[in-house]
């Protein structure tokens, strides 16, 4: 049975910050849902149901602030639901979006949020409370140290070193410099990474995101909607998620079947996606892939996950100028990706809206040159929940 | 009426969180945490894979079904993955701290901890101190709490 065709007409960003002064968060949270409203071109009016990315309570510190948003999301009168999925939160939004109209029950469904977890200094405290309260708790985990752990693994099992890893923000920094709404948009060198402060080693300063205030938002349409206003969106030809199991204590010795410092779960994820869209080959059919990576570490076993090379090749494509803007093959992260701007219950929105504007052409000075299909995905909790999709400027078979 | 006209500035509101819980751990990590009180590792095997799981498990993630056997794994092992926390987090311990995935004698899943009786104030040693391979030795606490902090990792003698 064919999957329908969803519709993304309109996309929105505000620029990525440290903090927002200015507005409450409701306040924020409307301005994702009118950037969207205003660049798909419809009103609150024309939207069948909303759904609202949010992640952790605590993170906020607004205990369910979905209540609170409901009318910065015109949301109203209208059929609404929440999702959290962690640091997937954004991207299982637009997917629980693409089941309402892929269902055939709505026509025009918007996502939109936003995110200050940086008015709080205690992010990776709230964070610390995901493990097992007998056996984790009294262990300082959080999700610096469990994707250093990662780091650990993947360097051990392909022998690539933190130059490898500084060479991923390198690239990202350069992109974002180019993206006006990036959050971290000053280049930096192999050294300067290098030369930043440990966290949890090996992730540097230099390796890891920013905590960033922002809002964004996207407005999904049905296939019957499109034709019959003349619309020409971009289209989500697959979806693709999965599961990994909560313990990172099986991930490692002698009967793991998937290792920490892979992504198996996640390729698995990406297979579903590309297996729905009809790709059949990422490293010639992909232009762009706005993929989920939140330290630099994380971005190389991503890359091998979504197929655009080998188990632990990343470390050497990168060394030699792939994947970076103005090479001949995949584009990873042109806008900078979330290593450079990571508004945790947005940033899969955000994912969603860059490949957007690459496949339509219009992300200005970080556009892909005649891109035409990307991938977005996006991580949630320990390497736990897995959301991708894959996106193209038509509806002509992906070849 | 006469419009306000005086721009206070931002207004900011500040809260602190403050929640308490009892969690109830339930019989398998209850009597895991008693036996840390003996000195003794504790894990659970699965009838369908057979893996000994630690620490103990009630039912196995693969499998989906009870697990039946408890197991007493060794007290030596090897490090598997590891981070060296140098950052101070709000609410978390003081830095430096290590810790460590190690897979015990006996068992087929890893245990967390921290790793102690190293000097961390050298990242470079630290880390070569620790690299995946490492064995170590559990190290228990004289004086038990009841937690999963009873318990520890040391570098086994002569590892350096
Ligand atoms: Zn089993």
């Amino acid at each position: 049975m064919s999957v329908p065709n969803v519709g993304v007409l309109g996309v929105g960003q505000t620029p990525y910050v440290n903090r927002r002064t200015d507005v409450t968060f409701p306040e924020l949270v409307r301005e994702g849902a009118q950037l969207a409203l205003a660049d798909a071109g419809v009103t609150i009016d024309d939207v069948d149901a909303v759904v609202f990315p949010l992640a952790p309570d605590a993170l906020t510190g607004t205990g369910n602030g979905e209540r609170w948003c409901i009318e910065a999301l015109g949301a109203a009168g209208k059929p609404f639901m929440r999702v959290n999925n962690g640091g997937a939160t954004g991207m299982s939004a637009i997917i629980a979006a693409w089941t309402h109209v892929a269902s055939g029950e709505f026509d025009v469904v918007l996502v939109a949020g936003a995110e200050r977890v940086s008015e709080s200094g205690s992010a990776q405290s709230v964070l610390n409370k995901m493990w097992d309260v007998g056996y984790e708790r009294p262990i300082p985990l959080n999700t610096i140290t469990m994707l250093a752990l990662s780091a650990v693994r993947y360097m051990h099992l392909y022998g690539c070193d933190e130059t490898d890893f500084a060479r991923v923000t390198v690239k990202n920094r350069r992109h974002a410099a180019l993206n006006p709404v990036a959050h971290l948009r000053e280049e930096v060198t192999v050294d300067d990474v290098l030369a930043s402060r440990t966290l949890a080693w090996p992730i540097k300063l230099g390796d890891a995101c920013p905590s960033s205030t922002g809002a964004a938002g996207a407005v999904l349409v049905s296939e019957r909607y499109a034709r019959a206003h003349g619309l020409d969106p971009a289209w989500i030809r697959g979806v693709g998620q999965n599961t990994e199991t909560f313990w990172m204590n099986d991930r490692v010795g002698p009967k793991a079947l998937q290792d920490h410092g892979d992504a198996d779960a996640l390729a698995t994820a990406f297979q579903r996606a590309y297996a729905q869209a009809g790709l059949t080959d990422p490293t010639t059919q992909i232009d762009v892939a706005e993929i989920y990576a939140p330290f630099s570490s994380v971005e190389l076993h991503v890359i091998e996950a979504a197929g655009l090379c080998g188990l632990g090749e990343s470390p050497k494509r990168l060394a030699q100028g792939d994947f970076a803007l103005g090479s001949a093959g995949t584009v990873v992260n042109p806008s900078g990706g979330v290593l450079c701007s990571n508004p945790i219950a947005v940033t899969g929105v955000a994912r969603l809206a860059e490949s957007v504007l690459q496949v339509k052409g219009r992300a200005g000075a970080h556009q892909v040159p005649d891109a035409r299909v990307a991938v977005a995905s996006a991580i949630g909790g320990d390497h736990q929940f897995y959301s991708t999709l894959v996106l193209s400027s038509d509806l002509e078979d992906i070849a | 009426m006469s419009t306000p006209t005086t721009n206070a500035g931002p207004q900011f509101y500040e809260q602190t969180w403050d929640l308490s819980y009892k969690h109830a751990l339930g019989e398998t990590t209850s009597r895991f945490l008693g036996a840390l009180t003996e000195g003794k590792i504790l894990g659970r095997r699965c009838p369908e894979c057979e893996r000994v799981l630690v620490p103990a498990r009630s039912f196995c993630d693969r499998d989906h079904c009870a697990t039946t056997d408890w197991v007493e794994v060794g007290t030596t092992g090897v490090i598997e993955m590891f981070t060296v926390v140098y950052e101070p987090f709000k609410n978390l311990p003081a830095p430096p701290y290590a810790l460590a995935y190690a897979t015990l004698e006996g068992a087929d899943t890893a245990l967390v901890g921290y790793v102690r009786g190293l000097d961390l104030s050298d990242q470079r040693t630290a880390v070569a101190a620790l690299a995946v391979g490492t064995p170590v030795v559990v190290r228990f606490s004289d004086d038990p709490t009841g937690t999963a902090a009873d318990y520890w990792f040391e570098p086994a003698a002569g590892s350096n």
